[in-house]
């Protein structure tokens, strides 16, 4: 092929590909492009909704709260829901849509510090055991497998009782049950390329074991280790509602959906609002994240298509 | 000056009875500047040969010398840059969600060479592709395409040897040419040595100097290039292949 038309093909290319040239506009149109897809699809789209409005709520909920979420007002308890109360008061009169929106912060505090704690724990102890092998896979492998075969609430309940009751703990108890899963998925991932011929390339030009992990495998893995922390924050919203519930996880001041419940308990039977309307916004947002993942995982995972 | 010498490389896979040879006392040298063929049928040991040089596979016997020095006593940056590899399949050996820029630097950053854009593009002209290439990602290129950046990438480190495993057949028959007058060309250019997996016994005449015949792990001739017009093998495994060659191209 002659120079001149070798540049007459690459003109062409160019004018095709103009606009996904440069980085972060590529990335950018590429999450424009997922979102879209999520959108698409109605259950994906209801979960993605949901989700926003989850955040913006815990951004903005001194603003739309209509009560204090702490004041106590003994002379108007467990009142139904009316229009002053839309979602009625509780045993000390405090309102319960008000505490609702302020427990979308825990909520969402729980769920991100518990994906920055996982995700890179997972990531790391999955490909490294699956790119080394030998005997340093087996003892990480044995060591998530005795984190997995308890049941996750159960695990939380020890670490808690050990480290005691509260928020942070509880938070470190999730994190701590919540990894196992995610390492075993990126192991997996691990090993279906690991032999591939662009790790052998990179090993040839002189990477360490390390470069090739961060730079060629992580990035390999990352699509479906997202999916999988998606899916999972279903999970611990539900296990710190658990918590919450049994006492160990948020305390009573703190507007914590489980703790809600657990208040709420003692009154359930003439007082319906003080547990449905807690109850339900668990439900909601755990389904939202359930719906959520499995949209992502269609629109990221490549082997799915 | 040899640049590659094989001497006795053997692979034992098993224990005991179940024992198994893949690879028996394999020798051949190639000379600084050459360019050697690795012929055989598929299973005979052509690409393990070439992945034990290029220290993938590491529980061989033997000894490897390069340039007059043992792989295993090299260090490991110099032996870098003293012998890189092409792969077979260039839809495998390119990193997917890396850019070509990407994958050209980062050999660049790990012996921490100068001028890195410069090299970059000079690699890329030196193939045959335009600087622009940088910016795109493997899927947006076609088979040549990313054949011709794998070479450029094995090329960025300036190595004597390259390693070359089946750089064609993956490839369409058109594009085989170009991939093939483009390594002949940068071998002329560069004196580079070659050592040159296939089984297409054409690519190796058109290719090579000299070539070894393998059956089952095992070398059982090394040729020069002319007797695979003549056919007049001395090994009846080397003649009959030659021969079916010869007569699969007659009946093209």
């Amino acid at each position: 092929m002659t120079a001149k038309s070798l540049s007459l093909q690459d003109a062409a290319q160019d004018k095709a590909m103009s606009g996904s040239r440069s980085n972060p506009n590529s990335a950018f149109r590429r999450l424009l492009a997922i979102i879209r897809e999520l959108l698409g699809n109605p259950s994906s789209g209801f979960g993605l909704v949901v989700i926003t409005i989850l955040v913006l709520t815990a951004i903005v909920a001194p603003l739309i709260a209509p009560y204090d979420p702490n004041v106590i007002n003994l002379g108007n308890t467990l009142k139904p829901p009316s229009i002053e109360h839309w979602f009625g008061t509780d045993e000390l009169g405090r309102d319960i849509m008000s505490r609702i929106i302020y427990g979308t912060r825990i909520s969402l505090t729980i769920i991100t510090i518990v994906s920055v704690i996982v995700g890179p724990i997972g990531l790391l102890v999955g490909t490294t055991a699956g790119y080394f092998g030998g005997w340093y896979d087996t003892i990480m492998m044995r060591i998530t497998d005795i984190f997995l075969s308890f049941p996750s609430l159960i695990l939380s309940l020890a670490f808690v009782a050990a480290l005691g009751a509260g928020l942070e703990n509880a938070i470190i108890a999730i994190g701590l049950t919540t990894w196992p899963p995610i390492a075993r998925l990126a192991r997996a991932e691990t090993l279906t390329f690991r032999g591939a011929d662009y790790i052998s390339a990179s090993r040839m030009q002189g990477a360490s074991a390390l470069r090739i992990i961060i730079k060629s495998i992580m990035p390999m893995c990352l699509p479906s280790v997202l999916v999988r922390i998606t899916l999972s924050m279903a999970t611990v919203i539900l296990t710190a509602a658990g918590l919450g519930f049994l006492g160990l996880g948020a305390q009573p001041p703190l507007p914590e959906w489980g703790a809600m419940i657990a208040t709420g308990r003692r009154y359930m039977l003439d007082n319906w609002w003080l547990v449905a309307f807690p109850g339900g916004a668990i439900l909601l947002v755990s389904l939202a994240f359930n719906l959520l993942g499995d949209g992502l995982r269609d629109a990221l995972d490549p082997k799915q298509r | 000056m040899t640049a590659i010498d094989v001497r006795n490389l053997s692979i034992d896979l098993g224990y005991s009875s179940a024992k198994k040879r893949i690879l028996g006392d394999v020798c051949f040298s190639v000379e600084a500047g050459e360019s050697f063929g690795l012929v055989g049928e598929s299973g005979s040991g052509k690409s393990t040969i070439l992945r034990c040089i290029a220290r993938l596979l590491n529980v061989w016997e033997g000894d490897i010398q390069l340039e007059g020095r043992s792989v295993n006593d090299m260090p490991f940056a110099e032996y870098c840059r003293t012998v890189q590899m092409v792969f077979q399949d260039p839809y495998g050996s390119l990193h997917p969600r890396q850019s070509i820029r990407t994958a050209l630097q980062e050999p660049l950053r790990i012996h921490r060479m100068d001028r890195q854009v410069e090299r970059m593009e000079r690699a890329l002209i030196d193939v045959g592709l335009d600087p622009a290439f940088l910016a795109r990602y493997p899927h947006e290129l076609s088979g040549g395409q990313r054949q011709r950046v794998a070479i450029a990438r094995a090329l960025i480190l300036e190595p004597r040897i390259l390693l070359l495993d089946e750089p064609t057949s993956a490839l369409d028959v058109s594009v085989q040419a170009e991939v093939l007058n483009l390594l002949a060309d940068l071998r002329a250019k560069r004196k580079l040595t070659y050592l040159f997996v296939s089984h297409d016994l054409a690519v190796i005449d058109h290719m090579c100097e000299r070539l070894a015949v393998m059956q089952h792990g095992r070398v059982v001739e090394v040729m020069s290039r002319d007797v695979l017009a003549t056919g007049e093998a001395n090994d009846p495994y080397a003649r009959e292949l030659i021969q079916a060659s010869l007569e699969y191209d007659h009946a093209v």
